[in-house]
């Protein structure tokens, strides 16, 4: 680092002889404006701009092949009196608050289980992860299967071990629906929260659980203040972005019920879909899909607050 | 000098994958194992453990057995075990391979996620190199601001990308995948490659600078064989988050041929025939096994990418 700046001086003496081209090529600004144009490009035209875009189509009437007016908070004054749009707020926070609790629950327990010594490990850590592999809409259309309201495995081996007496309507009854669908979201999160931790976990030194042990700690106190002291700033990052991805949820649900029955699985970016594509009304769509951006903010502001946190930790040089 | 240089650097860049290899490899150390008896172990680690794999394995279990089953078996649960396959057919899958357009449509995500993935990989290892290593003016403001178009999630941008993609003409167009998709992976993919390139010492590349290598030459022929290892793991989980997208190809895609896999299967079987499960559920198989293939063989780097994105 620091040599790399003393030669610069002897650069910029020379600098004003070379041509134009020269310059352009070995200047470092203009060297690293070269090198951002793609990344620039891809970034500003297909997402910096769409974003400003949505919220301007969330102000206007545009429909599908008609372009919209300006007409003001018209879109939000409507949303603000629907009732569906506050089922689906409603159904977005219930789904995203049990999924993400549950999977950190899950996924701190199964991180726990897995960085422990057993055999077969390594082979029991990668199939662990399968389920994060497998694309969402395909492994969402088993669990359709695994819920369907006649052939229901579940059901079937229920009632032959004599609990229930009929089949469950597991994607009929709007209950029964939401705890389907956030099942099979929990299971397909779970994997990507433990084998994160699980390396969270890895970094933390055995001499510390050996130390507390001779100091006659039990199991618990060691998780309580040596496992979870030392991961929360993991635990920080991993839950936001699992947070983030579960409010935004799309596929799992469009995939098992479509919003159904009776709106009750309705996640505001479903329902943003079905008014903005499916019925042409791309403004009030996009006004849907605005009104989730306060709450990715203030999930992005506790993932700021938590990394904040870990450099603080750490001594400011973080690299 | 510089070959130890280099052959250092070249460690220094393994590190990361190897510490992902940790991650999945046992490590040997018992630790304080020993103090636990076997019964003990049993109730606390084995059992818990083996009814979370089970948990997690039994969609794909029944995706598979139902694939291979014949259909009387699939409705009828009395008279036939439903948990087992007696006569176990190919029937769905042949079906699925030679009387629809399945092909085409695995082709077409294939095709859209390779293309994607490159793209994004390419204007990647130059914008992390940039950021990281030619300390321009601004440049970790720019970083910052690739962080959070990582946080930008498909479900609020599909409304106005429809519009864009319209306006360009690109709808119902493959292009419209490979051109909208780096922006879910180039974010990604830079966090990933700065963490790898960092690694890199500049002892090596102010060397090159000194023997008259331009910038370029020093990424293509010193920055770039070291950090493979992280180009790998930023290839594979990208291809892996193409061929898992799906609302912007159920938005951008209308025509039949053109879907890719995730979308067909999702509107094209769905009928009311009560058959469809076995043929679903083939598609549903056919369709994650090359994705599975391709972790089998790149575990320690798909791990490694996971954990490296979470922890930069």
């Amino acid at each position: 680092m620091t040599t790399m700046q003393t030669s610069m001086p002897a650069q910029a003496v020379y600098k004003d002889t070379r041509s134009l081209w020269e310059r352009l090529r070995t200047n470092r600004n203009w060297l690293a404006l070269w090198f951002m144009l793609p990344t620039a490009a891809f970034l500003i035209l297909f997402l910096a701009y769409p974003l400003g875009l949505g919220v301007w189509m969330s102000f206007t009437d545009e429909r599908i092949g008609r372009t919209g007016i300006f007409i003001g908070l018209e879109n939000y004054e409507w949303l603000w009196s629907d009732s569906i749009f506050w089922l689906s707020v409603f159904n977005t926070l219930l789904y995203t608050i049990i999924a993400s609790a549950i999977k950190f629950a899950v996924g701190l327990y199964l991180a726990l289980l897995l960085n422990r010594h057993m055999p077969f490990k390594a082979i029991i850590r990668a199939i662990v992860l399968v389920p994060f592999i497998v694309p969402t809409v395909l492994s969402a259309i088993a669990f359709w299967w695994i819920y369907d309201a006649q052939f229901s495995i579940v059901s079937w081996s229920l009632i032959k071990l004599g609990l229930i007496d009929h089949n469950i309507n597991f994607l009929g009854d709007p209950n029964m629906a939401r705890a389907s669908v956030i099942f099979a979201n929990i299971w397909r999160g779970v994997p990507f929260v433990a084998i994160t931790l699980l390396a969270g976990l890895q970094t933390v030194s055995p001499s510390l659980y050996e130390a507390a042990t001779l100091d006659g700690a039990t199991d618990w106190q060691r998780f309580r203040y040596i496992t979870y002291p030392l991961l929360t700033p993991i635990i920080a990052v991993v839950m936001t972005f699992s947070v983030l991805f579960t409010f935004t949820d799309f596929q799992l649900v469009w995939a098992l019920t479509r919003g159904g029955p009776v709106n009750a699985t309705h996640l505001m970016a479903t329902l943003s879909y079905q008014r903005g594509i499916l019925s042409g009304r791309l403004g009030e769509g996009a006004a849907i899909a605005t009104a989730m951006i306060p709450f990715l903010l203030a999930a992005i502001a506790i993932s700021w607050f938590g990394m904040q946190r870990r450099k603080w930790q750490q001594g400011s040089d973080n690299d | 000098m510089t070959e130890t240089a280099a052959t250092h650097a070249q460690d220094q860049a393994k590190t990361a994958v190897q510490a992902a290899a940790a991650v999945v490899k046992s490590d040997d150390s018992e630790g304080m194992s020993y103090l636990e008896s076997l019964p003990r172990r049993l109730v606390t680690l084995y059992l818990p453990l083996f009814i979370i794999l089970i948990v997690l394995l039994f969609p794909f279990y029944w995706m598979g057995l139902t694939s291979i089953k014949p259909d009387e078996q699939l409705i009828d649960m009395e008279n036939y075990n439903p948990f087992w396959v007696i006569h176990p057919t190919l029937k769905h899958i042949t079906k699925l391979l030679f009387e629809t357009e399945y092909p085409r449509w695995l082709w077409n995500t294939m095709y859209v996620a390779a293309c994607a993935t490159t793209l994004s990989i390419i204007a990647s290892v130059l914008s992390a190199y940039a950021i990281v290593r030619l300390r321009f003016k601004g440049g970790d403001a720019v970083g910052v601001l690739i962080f959070f178009a990582y946080l930008v999630p498909p479900s609020i941008l599909f409304i106005p990308l429809a519009s864009v993609i319209q306006a360009y003409g690109l709808f119902d167009s493959p292009l419209s995948l490979i051109l909208v998709y780096p922006t879910l992976l180039i974010p990604f993919s830079t966090w990933l490659l700065m963490g790898y390139f960092k690694t890199i010492p500049y002892e090596l590349e102010e060397c090159a600078l000194i023997d008259g290598a331009s910038r370029w030459q020093i990424l293509i022929k010193i920055v770039i064989p070291l950090a493979v290892p992280g180009l790998i793991s930023a290839f594979i989980f990208s291809f892996t988050l193409c061929w898992n997208e799906f609302i912007y190809a159920l938005t951008f895609l209308q025509s039949t041929p053109n879907k890719t896999v995730p979308v067909a299967i999702v509107n094209e079987f769905v009928d009311g025939d009560i058959y469809k499960w076995g043929s679903l559920m083939a598609g549903a198989l056919v369709g994650s096994l090359p994705l599975v293939i391709l972790y089998a063989f790149f575990v320690e780097h798909y791990v490694s990418a996971m954990t490296g994105a979470v922890k930069e």
